[in-house]
């Protein structure tokens, strides 16, 4: 028993990351659904989901029972084991790419010296399931879908991967957690170096993800459901989990190039260490909301359950925090060489890594309740006569830049927004010759 | 060590069958399915082999841009005519023999030479950092090939735009 | 430690499969995938044969192989299209006419 537990030790703590990644992603993935549908709600003056819960927190999970309870219907027609197959690709590919990112310095699946270079690789083999998929289903409109999506996706690799480039260039290396201990060392995260990049990777990433004002693939007033049409039930969850997954991916890969990761904003700055709270503030934010909510309620029988679940959640959220600022001296052997506060110390580049995530997400959300929707041949021409153009003058002006300060002993910030300035004319020429 | 070995063995079966499947299926999509197989298991043997950016280059260039492009024509073409055809030619036991022939004359050379490849190989870390040793030699000793490529790659792109145009009138 | 030569047992193999592949089969799709067969056995050797030398160069060449099988399947994909469209077949043994 012994020798069994030596052995598997040296994959235990790895085993236990992957699981934590995997369930966390999920959860994610299906509060995300009912963040973008109460967000959507509310932009738009509704209300959104009420009923399931209180304010409807518990519908992810009705949701998801409902789908998985539906009946799995094979188009006549189909290609069996593709159709079988497709979605499982798809789901795979967005999952397996999370194993490279580093979601803060004590808690990452695995680092590699070429991490960037899979990841790319890794997510575009979502594409096989998307276009397998729509071939599959043997019928007009996934087929279409599918095509779109392709094309699609394929452009606009092209401007993702440059924008890329001149992330790596100022990072110096491809390797996830090497790139954010560099924006840590040089003490700027790159977002302020390289804007057009981030922005032209914002873009590309809406894209990537077939979100809205992108979402041709899927357009429902063109296409129906896109390459899905045919897919219902546990299948069609698949697709929707891929999907999702991909926009936590994507957002991932951005926080991690040009946000600084896992670092909280002016990491550099003693006086505002109080930043390091702020987890516990939420919490307690949480809670209060909780409190408010359950008084409000009315006291018959029927929103009985819905108080006391509001009440433990609040309850629980208190109980975190102050867990969270247990001292270090508490703990047993008096908390020798521990921070002050050994489990927020812990926490903190979770807590950042994620909160820039989802303030990303919320991005994506609020594009989809405010953008109409492009005409496809306006997203190709966008993406090849604009976004790539752009994002390699970008990579041009980028690299000048850095070998005009080292050569000349030029500040690199302000070599790099000449670099930006000049990009920026590029763009307005391009913009013009439109015109 | 022993776990290498025997992933090596598994990924060369798994290479080596997906590969035949690919020249026997009667529909290029399944075909195109089992290439990607093929490849990614090649791309796990380049990994096996420490050369941890080609393999990626594989998984990227490969079945993120290359398979991709032939799945999409293979949509655009009309292949239900194709798919009622007999799926060889009839020159095909021809072929065979003279394959037959290679694979003997192949396998001949690398058990004359197998003294060559048996040499000690590098101990393990020899290639690494990976990237950069390749950044290095391809921007310094191959500065030309690598100018030449990326041309072949612009004609490329010019020629296959050219073909794939519709007539103007 | 694998030997050298199993790798190239297996890029042999692959070599002749990716021949058979294109001397037999009547579809172009598959013939240009049974090409980037022989190309990728080329490959394995070039990256075996780097490991066991500890020479990078190799792998350059690898890079390179793989530059030209994208340019490869691009204008060959890009014919299949423009004769797909005059002729309505993708078979290679009905592309017999010098001139259309």
């Amino acid at each position: 028993m012994t020798l069994l537990l030596e052995t598997l030790k040296p994959y235990l703590l790895p085993l236990i990351r992957v699981l934590v990644v995997f369930l966390g992603i999920s959860l994610i993935v299906a509060y995300l659904v009912y963040a973008e549908r109460k967000i959507l709600a509310h932009l738009q003056v509704r209300l959104g989901p009420m009923r399931v819960g209180p304010h409807g927190l518990l519908q992810p999970i009705a949701d998801g029972l409902k789908l998985l309870l539906k009946e799995d219907i094979m188009p006549a027609g189909a290609d069996k084991g593709v159709f079988l197959l497709a979605p499982v690709i798809s789901v795979i590919a967005a999952f397996t790419a999370f194993s490279l990112i580093p979601f803060a310095p004590n808690f990452y699946i695995t680092d590699v010296n070429v991490g960037l270079l899979f990841l790319i690789g890794i997510s575009s083999l979502g594409i096989l399931g998307i276009i397998l998929g729509g071939w599959a289903s043997n019928s007009h409109y996934p087929l279409l879908g599918a095509l779109r999506s392709t094309a699609q996706l394929v452009s606009y690799e092209v401007a993702l991967g440059f924008a890329l480039v001149s992330a790596l260039l100022l990072a110096g290396t491809l390797s996830m957690v090497a790139i954010v201990e560099a924006q840590q060392r040089q003490g700027v995260w790159f977002v302020f170096l390289q804007p057009v990049a981030f922005f032209i990777l914002f873009v590309a990433a809406i894209a990537e993800t077939n979100r809205n004002p992108f979402d041709l693939p899927e357009a429902e007033s063109e296409l129906v459901a896109g390459f899905h049409t045919e897919y219902s039930g546990f299948r069609f969850s698949l697709y929707f989990l891929a999907e999702y997954a991909a926009m936590i991916l994507v957002s991932s890969i951005a926080v991690t190039l040009f946000l600084g990761g896992w670092l909280r904003p002016f990491a550099r700055v003693r006086a505002l260490d109080f930043l390091d709270f702020t987890p516990v503030a939420v919490l307690v934010l949480a809670a209060a909301w909780c409190f408010r909510e359950c008084f409000r309620y009315p006291a018959t029988r029927e929103w009985r359950w819905q108080r006391l679940l509001l009440l433990g959640l609040g309850v629980g959220a208190l109980g975190i925090s102050a867990g969270l600022l247990l001292p270090a001296r508490f703990l047993p052997g008096g908390g020798e060489g521990l921070p002050a506060f050994p489990a927020l110390t812990a926490i903190q580049g979770v807590f950042w890594f994620m909160s820039k995530v989802f303030l990303f997400l919320f991005g994506f959300i609020w594009f989809r309740g405010t953008f109409p929707r492009y005409r496809f041949d306006q997203l190709m021409s966008l993406g090849w006569h604009f976004m790539i153009p752009v994002a390699i003058a970008n990579v041009i002006f980028c690299s000048l830049a850095i070998v005009l300060s080292r050569q000349m002993g030029w500040g690199l910030p302000a070599t790099l927004w000449l670099g930006t300035a000049a990009t920026l004319l590029v763009a307005a020429l391009l913009r013009r010759e439109k015109a | 060590m022993m776990f290498a070995q025997g992933s090596f063995y598994v990924l060369a079966a798994v290479a080596v069958v997906s590969a035949l499947l690919v020249i026997t299926r009667r529909n290029p999509v399944h075909s195109a399915i089992y290439l990607i197989v093929t490849l990614l298991s090649v791309a796990l043997l380049y990994l096996q082999l420490q050369a941890e950016f080609i393999a990626a280059v594989q998984i990227i260039l490969y079945i993120g841009g290359i398979m991709v492009l032939f799945l999409f024509v293979i949509m655009l073409v009309k292949l239900d005519v194709a798919l009622r055809q007999p799926p060889f030619n009839q020159q095909w036991w021809v072929a065979g023999a003279a394959a037959l022939v290679l694979a003997v004359e192949l396998v001949g050379v690398i058990y004359l030479g197998r003294g060559t490849a048996a040499l000690p190989q590098a101990p393990p870390g020899s290639l690494q950092p990976n990237t950069e040793l390749i950044g290095r030699t391809l921007y310094q000793n191959y500065m030309l090939p690598f100018e030449i490529a990326s041309l072949l790659l612009l004609v490329a792109m010019v020629g296959a735009v050219l073909m794939a145009r519709r007539k103007a009138s | 430690m694998v030997p050298t030569w199993h790798y190239l047992v297996l890029s042999a193999a692959l070599l002749t499969i990716g021949i058979i592949g294109v001397l037999t089969r009547r579809n172009v799709i598959i013939i240009l995938m049974s090409l980037e067969l022989i190309l990728n056995a080329v490959n394995i050797n070039l990256v075996a044969f780097s490991r066991q030398l500890a020479d990078v160069s190799g792998q350059i060449f690898a890079i390179f192989i793989i530059t030209v099988a994208a340019a490869e399947a691009a204008v060959g994909l890009g014919i299949l299209i423009a004769f797909f469209r005059n002729r309505d077949t993708v078979n290679a043994d009905e592309i017999d006419l010098l001139k259309w």
